[in-house]
């Protein structure tokens, strides 16, 4: 028992260091998000005094911008560096816009009819055919605005190839640095240990000193005695019935917190995160580099899974980028031996339980974020959310639909209006019923 | 209604058996199973043990414990290289064709991540725009039969496709005699030219077609094709032997024309009258207005009869007990001009030309006949196989290909073609396994499942189709037309073969047309690729054979759901009850109550039959209601004893010796004796496993009546009030949902639902459930979600004929009557379940929640429609049932639809309104941003069912057809079973309206 209360104690102190130390790991770690800060600063669009000089309609450029940042900026820079294919700033000047339009929607149409400039285009870079666009005229010349308005060149560093080692610099840094949080705080916690055994066998010395020198060197009276040669009847503590029950109710109430702790947790795996055979890093993708989700993700719009992208979409990209990486190798050998990447599963749902992405991106049009946390920020995923059953209803009974301009829900709202001043909740819906999501 | 019909499920109903009283009152047995699969020696005695118990209670802490340990790594393994038009998580459909052994379907192939899960009606055909048939939807886990040859045999041993070829070409070469190629009808224009091509090359080559269930003698009467009957125009049916709504010709298509004629039109009420002459009843007798039974022998003197009365004009004397009825049909049919229609499923080319001379009497030519579109889905020739069989024992040929074919085992004269195959040099079989006559051949080349392959077809003149490959092949199989492009040193494959072939059918750009040709899987536009040989040995009226009276006269007769054997080794099609018997796992004798009591036979009576051949095979009785007297008749399509059919290995007994030889002509009848033994073998049947205890579950009413008043047909229950009868739903405890959204519901029209069991089928697939196999049926725990329930009843009151009232069984009527769950708005299940496993949701549906289910059972048997099924035993990774092969083999799992869960034991389950298909229906709607259309999402059983009868919809839409037939019905067809129990089911039944001569 005694040693129960101890061990919480040294928990507690255990508890107290361990946030002295976060704390400090914290301050390393704002230092290091400071220097990325200072390297993706530049993404910020709007930061450019150019975009108010030139005379394009803002909703257009804009239009432009997210068309072009989810479909182009893989491979082009708004600006001069050459990416997969060449940057595009001043594009408009160099080529007409009939003869763009023809090479987005078509680029080997376009070479194969033997057109002069598309030809040399695809020689200069490694024949290195460009995907066609199923856009529009219109989407493509908003594009167009987007480039010529220049609000993108100033995002070319965070692309280019600075950005890229800034950024992997910053990544590995953050990794070090986590790493070395967890070395430190094993070592800090030794010494502190050692340091406490010392200072109690210290004090427990200079108390047997003092005592032998006033039994030897003083003659003490009665009380004084007693005092110094006091002895303390532990026998009476234990025997104490009132020792002994509240003793047992705390054991009792520890136990079966611990067990019930155990128990709700089997099968929840909040924060698993295992070792991928390759280490890619979302942070680096999402994060410093702002691909869009479903670049790769490519079904998450549209089907019931986000799909884990096949090894044709990595090289989309790294048929040209960092090619010599040991960890781009390896998608190679999976290509070359004909063997799919086998990642580790992160997020495990229960084959009882039914989930759609689409119904919660595109209809709900909920951020991947709101599940799968901090994602542009993980070098290594883990599981964010529980994936509880609880989790999920909790939600379903806060979030109010996304009926905007959805003819789904027009009349539903207006019932709902008629009859009820709460939101109108998935739940209101009938979101927490058991088909929804069980059959 | 004064006069209530008196409905029975089974004789034992109506007979009240000790048996059937003692289940009538109890619907689940007593006892727990746990020990009867699962135990052994020592727990016999159906008792636990002290020390087994201590061994489980150790055993579960220990799994406790282990379950708290970190759970497995799971692997997400994406495509190395994506194909374009796959998204994991959602389906894609290809337009393909089944087409066996006369069953035509233009179907949509659904497929998940590269496998196909279900096979759907493909809308664009208009053959078979609405429905499919049960084999068609069955015919999905052949592809996944870990039983398929997964490479090429030669000699019985695995050989390389490069080394058989070799083999067979250098043997093909020297090859001495005749090369006959033996197949089933081949209704694919490309590999009927293809087969020719090959022939060529020989100096003496024969395309031997042959039928199981042949139809030679109509081929025959009719110059080598199938008339183009049309039963949508048709006023007057009379059908004699001819079950062509279940197995005769082309099943679906000719269902969708019949039921155009049966369906009630509100605003003009009129029907069809159909008149059936039969020996067994059959699927189509069962939904005649008129049906008389007769006996084979008989057959010949009726149609005789018929063609004097018709052609000649003179007084119909049809013989025994059909006289009266014919003279009725003969006078309708004179009445109907032109708009009448005479089949029979005769074989007898005599007999199928007085149909041909009555038919042409009846001017059905150019009307109910199109003569410019004949049927190809049967191209058999009698002659020409049993030519074959004797130039076999005679030693003149060479080498035989096999495809589809397997007479060995269906054919009758099975002995002289084992003896001939043994004097045949070169023997090749394409069968995908090892079968009875690909056990004798020196080379299995296996062809391709039908979902792997490239084809086309012309079920019908002008009617082309085609079938596309779904998934690429999991074995190393090559279908046959590949096969035969290699043998004869051909470097085109058969996907460029048809393509070459269609131009001559294409217009415009080939490239756009082939695409779109592809795309919709029919080309309808009246050009015909196929050609058939005209039959050369015209049939004559005067040529009948006569078939000699015997004692005891033995019909074989195809299965609706087993076909002639192709479907022995399908759990799922085994396990479909028959449509008229509802019995499963097996063959049996088919007989008469009479016979029955003469022979002092109870139902499970191990019978000896012997056949004329002095062969015998043992099989138990069934007392049949609607049997001709002095008939029996069995099914084909068992007895199978090879280890490549586990499932069907020990299932019933072959009954092909029934079929005889008669002139160049399979006869599918001859006389048989019966002796009874000792034994007992009980047929399990899932008819007599709930009783209706005299309540008003089905309703029905006569033509002349609705005419008469439509508000008149249906009896509705009133319950007595101090206010006067008051309807029950206007006096309930409850209070009542409130659906804003959507309030889903279905409306069964029992005059379009023919019994056929295809959305039972469709049911199955779609909702993954476990096959429990022929001894859980037997214990009443077969899990089939929807059941078509069969009543048969007699109009004893009405008809005032002593001999019928004597005995209601042995001609009675039938009734269908597909159940499932009523989706009560007052459910008793819901109330009753201690967990609220099961409860309402906002759209009308009742749920039903596996995982919080803990298998009390109270919602089961508070169920008034016993549509509830309990997992007794996990059917799944259980090598107990072995058989279940859809959940217990890695490749049968393929076929798994990966949006519905695989239920655990111990849990309650039953039909969720497809939930998993209105839940996708209204997402991809949100997705657009729009509501969803009427007709968009549909339960698989109302997409599959090939007569329309049920229509599922959303109540709350006044424009979906659903809530339109409810408004028009109301108070006139519609009603709810059991309405006095005041459930308030969303599944509303039209009454059945019958054309009663």
């Amino acid at each position: 028992m005694i040693s129960c209360i101890l061990k919480t104690q040294s928990r507690f102190f255990c508890a107290f260091l361990l946030s002295l130390v976060v704390s400090f790991g914290a301050l390393a770690q704002e230092g290091a998000s400071e220097q990325a800060d200072v390297a993706t600063k530049g993404v910020d669009p709007g930061a450019t005094a150019g975009a108010e000089a030139s005379t394009g309609d803002p909703a257009v450029i804009s239009a432009g911008e997210s068309l072009f940042k989810n479909n182009c900026a893989v491979c082009h820079s708004a600006g001069s560096d050459v990416i997969v294919g060449p940057g595009l700033q001043g594009v408009t000047e160099r080529r007409s816009e009939a003869w763009l339009l023809k090479w987005v929607k078509n680029s080997q149409a376009l070479i194969q009819s033997g057109d002069a400039d598309a030809v040399a285009i695809y020689n200069e870079f490694n024949k290195q055919a460009m995907p066609s666009f199923a856009f529009s005229d219109d989407e493509i010349k908003s594009i167009l605005a987007y480039i010529s308005s220049g609000q993108g060149v100033t995002s070319a560093p965070a692309a280019g190839p600075e950005g890229v080692t800034a950024g992997e610099s910053v990544g590995t840094e953050a990794v070090g640095a986590a790493s070395a949080i967890g070395g430190y705080l094993d070592i800090v916690l030794v010494v502190l240990i050692i340091v406490l055994i010392v200072l109690v066998v210290t004090l427990l010395l200079i108390t047997s000193l003092l005592k032998n020198y006033l039994n030897k060197n003083r003659t003490l009276n009665e009380y004084d005695t007693e005092v110094v040669n006091q002895r303390f009847d532990f026998s009476k503590v234990y025997k104490s019935k009132a020792v002994r029950a509240l003793v047992l109710l705390i054991f009792v109430v520890v136990l079966v917190d611990l067990s019930i702790d155990k128990v709700m947790g089997i099968g929840i795996q909040q924060g698993y995160q295992p070792k991928q055979p390759i280490a890619f890093s979302h942070k680096l993708h999402a994060g410093d580099h702002q691909i869009d989700c479903n670049y790769c993700h490519s079904t998450v719009y549209k089907s019931r899974s986000a799909s884990i992208p096949s090894a044709n979409i990595c090289m989309n990209c790294h048929s040209q980028i960092k090619t010599e990486s040991a960890e781009i190798q390896k998608i190679y050998k999976a290509i070359e031996r004909n063997e799919p990447i086998q990642w580790v599963r992160i997020h495990n749902l229960p084959d009882l339980a039914y989930f759609n992405h689409s119904q919660h991106t595109k209809v709900g049009g909920i951020e991947c974020q709101t599940c799968h946390g901090p994602i542009q920020e993980m070098e290594v995923v883990y599981q964010y959310s529980p994936l509880t059953m609880g989790w999920c209803i909790d939600c379903h009974r806060e979030t109010p639909l996304n009926t905007e301009g959805n003819e789904y829900y027009d009349k539903l709202v207006e019932l709902h209006d008629a009859s009820s001043k709460g939101a109108f909740t998935v739940a209101s819906n009938g979101g927490t019923e058991c088909s929804k999501c069980h059959y | 209604m004064q006069d209530r019909i008196k409905y029975w499920k089974g004789i034992e109903e109506l007979e009240n058996a000790p048996e059937f009283a003692k289940h009538a009152h109890n619907e689940f047995p007593e006892f727990l199973p746990v020990n009867e699969v699962e135990g052994g020696e020592s727990s016999s005695n159906g008792k636990t043990h002290r020390r087994d118990f201590l061994k489980l209670l150790g055993f579960s802490m220990a799994a406790v414990s282990l379950a708290s340990c970190e759970a497995p790594v799971r692997k997400a393994i994406p495509y190395l290289n994506k194909p374009v038009d796959v998204e994991p998580g959602t389906a894609n459909w290809y337009a393909s064709t089944f087409f066996l052994n006369g069953d035509y379907n233009s179907i949509l192939v659904k497929t998940r991540e590269g496998r196909p899960i279900k096979i759907e009606p493909n809308p664009s055909s208009s053959l078979t725009p609405l429905g499919t048939s049960s084999k068609a939807q069955g015919s999905l886990l052949g592809l996944y039969d870990i039983n398929r040859l997964r490479y090429p045999l030669a000699a019985e041993k695995e050989a390389k496709w490069e080394d058989v070829d070799k083999q067979i070409k250098s043997r093909l070469a020297n090859v001495n005699g005749k090369v006959a190629f033996v197949s089933t009808t081949i209704i694919s224009p490309s590999t009927k030219k293809l087969i020719d091509e090959f022939g060529s090359r020989f100096s003496n080559f024969e395309h031997v077609t042959y039928d199981p269930n042949s139809a030679s003698g109509l081929l025959q009467a009719n110059g080598g094709v199938i008339p183009g009957y049309d039963f949508s125009k048709a006023n007057v049916i009379v059908g004699i032997n001819a079950d062509f709504l279940g197995t005769w010709v082309a099943p679906v298509p000719f269902a969708k024309q019949y039921i155009q004629t049966r369906k009630l039109n509100p605003d003009s009420p009129a029907m069809s009258r159909h008149y059936q002459f039969e020996t067994m009843l059959s699927l189509t007798g069962s939904n005649a207005d008129v049906r008389v039974p007769i006996k084979p022998s008989e057959e010949a003197d009726l149609v005789k009869a018929l063609y004097n009365a018709i052609t000649g004009g003179g007084a119909a004397s049809g013989p025994g007990a059909s006289a009266k009825a014919l003279a009725a049909a003969v006078k309708e049919l004179k009445a109907n001009n032109g708009k009448a229609l005479v089949v029979s499923g005769s074989n007898d080319p005599g007999i199928q030309a007085m149909v041909k001379a009555i038919n042409s009497a009846l001017g059905a030519e150019g009307s109910t006949i199109d003569t410019a579109a004949p049927y190809y889905v049967k191209q058999g020739s009698d002659a020409d196989m049993i030519r074959l069989v004797n130039e076999m024992n005679a030693g003149s040929v060479g080498a035989v290909f096999f495809y589809n074919a397997n007479p060995v085992y269906n054919h009758p004269l099975s002995a002289k073609i084992v003896s001939g195959l043994k004097k045949v040099g070169l023997k090749v079989s394409f069968a995908d396994r090892v079968e009875e006559t690909s056990k004798l051949a020196d080379f299995i080349t296996p062809d391709s499942h039908y979902l792997e392959s490239w084809n086309d077809f012309e079920p019908k003149k002008g009617f082309l189709s085609l079938a596309q490959p779904a998934i690429s092949p999991i074995f190393t199989t090559r279908q046959m037309q590949d096969s035969l492009l290699v043998w004869s040193d051909q470097k085109t494959d058969f996907y460029e073969y048809i393509r070459s072939n269609w131009r001559s059918v294409a217009s415009g750009d080939f490239n756009k047309f082939w695409e779109k040709a592809v795309h919709d899987g029919v080309l309808e536009n009246g050009t015909s690729l196929l050609k058939v040989k005209s039959s050369t040995a015209a049939a004559s009226t005067a040529s009948v054979k006569k078939i000699q009276p015997s004692a005891i006269e033995a019909v074989l007769y195809e299965k609706v759901s087993i076909g002639a054997g192709e479907f022995s080794n399908n759990p799922w099609l085994q396990e479909l009850p028959d449509p008229v018997s509802k019995a499963t796992w097996g063959n049996y004798v088919a007989m008469p109550r009479q016979m029955a009591e003469e022979m002092s036979v109870v139902q499970g009576d191990v019978l000896k039959v012997t056949f004329a051949n002095n062969e015998s095979i043992e099989l138990p009785a069934l007392v049949q209601p609607g049997q001709a007297p002095g008939t029996v008749a069995i099914a084909m399509g068992y007895g199978r004893e090879l280890d490549t059919m586990p499932v069907a290995k020990g299932l019933g007994a072959n009954a092909f010796p029934i079929a005889t030889v008669a002139d160049d002509v399979v006869l599918y009848t001859s006389g048989v004796k019966l002796e009874k033994t000792n034994a007992t073998s009980p047929i399990a049947q899932t008819q007599t496993h709930h009783t209706i205890m005299d309540r008003i579950v089905v309703q029905e009413n006569t033509l002349a009546k609705y005419k008469e008043n439509p508000k008149e047909v249906t009896e509705y229950v009133r319950l007595a009030t101090h206010e006067g009868p008051a309807k029950p739903a206007t006096i309930s405890l409850w209070d009542d949902y409130e659906y804003k959204n959507h309030h889903w519901g279905m409306v069964i029209d029992l005059n379009s639902c023919i019994g056929c069991g295809a959305c039972t089928m469709s049911c199955n697939v779609e909702n993954n459930i476990p096959v429990v196999g022929k001894a859980e049926i037997l214990n009443r725990r077969e899990m089939h979600w929807m059941r078509i329930d069969r009543y048969y009843s007699a109009r004893e009151h009405e008809e005032k004929d002593y001999a019928t009232m004597e005995h209601p069984a042995d001609n009675p009527s039938v009734i269908f009557q597909p159940m499932l769950c009523q989706h009560c708005n007052h459910a008793p299940c819901e109330t009753v379940c201690p967990v609220a496993a099961t409860m309402h949701s906002s759209e009308g549906l009742n749920q039903m929640a596996y995982n919080r289910c803990v298998g009390t059972r109270y919602c089961a048997n508070n169920c008034p429609y016993k549509v509830r099924r309990f997992n007794w035993f996990a059917y799944a990774n259980n090598d107990k049932f072995g058989f279940n092969e859809p959940m217990n083999n890695d490749l049968g799992k393929m076929v798994l639809n990966p949006d519905v869960t695989v239920r655990a034991r111990g849990v309650m389950e039953k039909c969720s309104f497809c939930v998993q298909r209105v839940q996708l229906g209204k997402l991809e709607a949100k997705r657009e941003n729009r509501r969803p259309k009427d007709g968009e999402i549909v339960t698989a059983c109302a997409q599959s069912c090939p007569t329309e009868a049920i229509v599922f919809g959303d109540m709350k839409d006044p424009e979906s057809r659903i809530s339109k037939v409810l408004a028009r019905q109301q108070g006139e067809r519609a009603f709810h079973v059991l309405e006095e129990l005041n459930t308030q089911p969303n599944v509303t039944y039209l009454t059945k309206i019958r054309n009663l001569a």
